[in-house]
């Protein structure tokens, strides 16, 4: 059963490979969203520093939204969905596995260039890690919630905005945790206790999601 | 108490119950809400704090409470639907969604109206209001979720599960929102919660809600009964009715 | 009674514009829903209809082409 997921989670990653643009688009879309802040506002460190931490999220949420689109639609136009329902192994175990594999080509790539963002947005160090570790933790959650409302609307000609309608409201609670989690440590405040509420809402979504996913994939694939 | 239930998933049986039930929540609905207004308009006193303006509170605070009546009547039916594979209780997902939207509606314009005097702007992001709206989110993707399906026992079935994963998500999302309120704005003392009210105050707020919650009820059935009509649109039995309407008409005529 | 006179009770003890705002709109939101509502079992009910003579007149031309 492990070997399923491993297989799953190469194969996504050897056919992003070859697609790399569909990688790279939604980290410059943050990139570039987040540098359109400084440009409209103005530069003041002070104030720019004080209004990073909404920025990058939302901004994070809003490549995530981007990225969704190739989760499973390529999938399910070829086929290769059926394939995956009618295999074997559990579908919310083959699932898990198709998102972890999106989180490691869209999450952790936002990780990735976050220090970049934290030089422009002029972040103090504690204030970065307090942003590195929210993300860290909060972009699984987007990938997974993300996923519930890719599956549901999979099979739609309009699917893409309905996507945004169903899942922004639904990462509310991620994003107000990790913005307080961000401001706390900017206050030299411990933001351990946010931490764990975040990494508790993540071991939440990584067990009941899976299911939600696979029945909307069910709902959608029929 | 699935043998008492099981003859009401066949879709003529409950449509024809639904149909009896219907008169009743409507008495019950309508008196409420004509005593209820006019006592709490009229003949309730005015709160020594707020003067009048707090008036609104027989429609906003009915209407908020009604609007997760609705949700959570919708997570139960939701449930039931997708466990024992019952479509008449995923229409009655569908069927609820819109009238909890209007409710959630009605509590976030009232909210609003009654913040405006009281702390002179008509949006304050108070933590009550701002979860009233992401509800009002919540409800709206599920109602755009259900009709961008056209096949309706899909549609059905994916709002129902966007209802159980909202009910998992609402709790955080209030929590969140209280916290993140106490947080940002702590010298706001929300004017909603009203720990000690007068008792010719309270009765006609309960009279209001007791009359909310029949117009939902009264709602809900018009509605599902709309759902059964539309998916079973071919059976005999609906052919059979909209024949005998039909005739009734051009009598009348 | 709460108010003395009528022009009181429209007056709200000078929130008249923000009470009366709120129970209009909410009363127009319901009658706005109750409409959709009533007029959707119409449009099923006459859908319906449209339906079943249609397959009437379907029927009858095949009848007159059998007889021709």
């Amino acid at each position: 059963m492990f070997n399923a997921f491993i297989q799953v989670v190469r194969k996504e990653l050897l056919g992003a490979f070859r697609q790399q643009s569909d990688i790279l688009n939604p980290i410059w879309f943050f990139v570039i969203v987040v540098t359109l802040f400084p440009l409209g506002i103005g530069t003041d460190p002070a104030l720019l520093a004080r209004i990073a931490p909404g920025i990058i999220w939302v901004a994070a949420l809003l490549a995530a939204l981007l990225s969704f689109e190739r989760l499973f639609k390529d999938d399910y136009i070829d086929g290769s969905l059926e394939q995956l329902m009618l295999a074997p192994h559990p579908l919310t175990w083959l699932v898990s596995a198709k998102i972890f594999a999106h989180w490691l080509l869209t999450g952790l790539p936002i990780l990735l260039v976050s220090p970049l963002l934290a030089v422009f947005l002029s972040l103090e160090v504690n204030t970065f890690w307090a942003l590195f570790l929210t993300l860290l933790i909060g972009t699984p959650i987007l990938s997974l919630l993300g996923a519930i409302g890719v599956a549901l609307t999979i099979g739609l000609r309009k699917g893409g905005v309905l996507l945004s309608l169903i899942m922004l409201p639904l990462s509310i609670p991620i994003l107000i945790f990790s913005t307080m989690a961000i401001d706390a440590a900017t206050y030299g405040q411990s933001y351990l206790g946010l931490l764990a509420l975040l990494a508790a809402m993540l071991v939440a979504a990584v067990t009941l999601a899976p299911f939600a996913i696979a029945a909307s994939l069910r709902v959608s694939v029929s | 108490m699935w043998k008492w239930l099981h003859p009401y998933a066949k879709a003529e049986k409950s449509y024809i119950l639904s149909g009896k039930l219907m008169p009743w929540f409507l008495a019950l609905a309508l008196p409420t809400f004509i005593v209820g207004m006019v006592w709490g308009l009229a003949f309730a006193p005015a709160d020594y704090q707020q003067g009048d303006s707090f008036r609104i509170i027989y429609i906003h605070v009915p209407a908020a409470m009604m609007a997760m009546g609705a949700y959570s009547t919708m997570a139960i039916a939701a449930f039931i639907g997708l466990v024992w594979q019952i479509r008449l209780a995923e229409m009655t997902v569908a069927a609820t969604a819109p009238i909890g939207a209007v409710y959630t509606f009605i509590a976030l314009f009232t909210g609003a109206a009654w913040g405006k005097p009281m702390w002179g702007a008509w949006w304050v992001w108070d933590a009550r209001l701002t979860s009233e709206l992401i509800l009002l989110f919540v409800y709206l993707g599920i109602i755009a979720l259900y009709n961008a399906f056209s096949d309706k026992v899909l549609a059905g079935r994916a709002a129902s599960i966007l209802t159980l994963v909202g009910v998992i998500n609402l709790p955080i999302i209030h929590f969140s929102v209280v916290w993140w309120n106490t947080l940002h704005q702590g010298a706001t003392i929300t004017k909603f919660d009203k720990p000690s009210m007068a008792t010719e105050m309270l009765i006609p707020l309960l009279i209001m809600i007791v009359s909310f919650a029949a117009f939902l009820g009264f709602m809900v059935l018009y509605r599902f009964r709309n759902e059964i009509l539309q998916r079973e649109s071919h059976r005999p039995w609906v052919i059979a009715l909209v024949k005998s309407s039909s005739s009734n008409d051009s009598q009348g005529a | 009674m709460a108010f003395a006179s009528f022009s009181d009770f429209i007056a709200m003890g000078g929130y008249s514009f923000y009470v009366w705002l709120a129970y209009g709109i909410s009363l127009l939101s319901v009658v706005f829903l109750v409409i959709n509502t009533v007029s959707k079992r119409k449009k099923i009910f006459s859908q319906v209809e449209q339906r079943l003579l249609r397959e009437q007149r379907i029927k009858a031309a095949e009848n007159k082409e059998g007889i021709l």
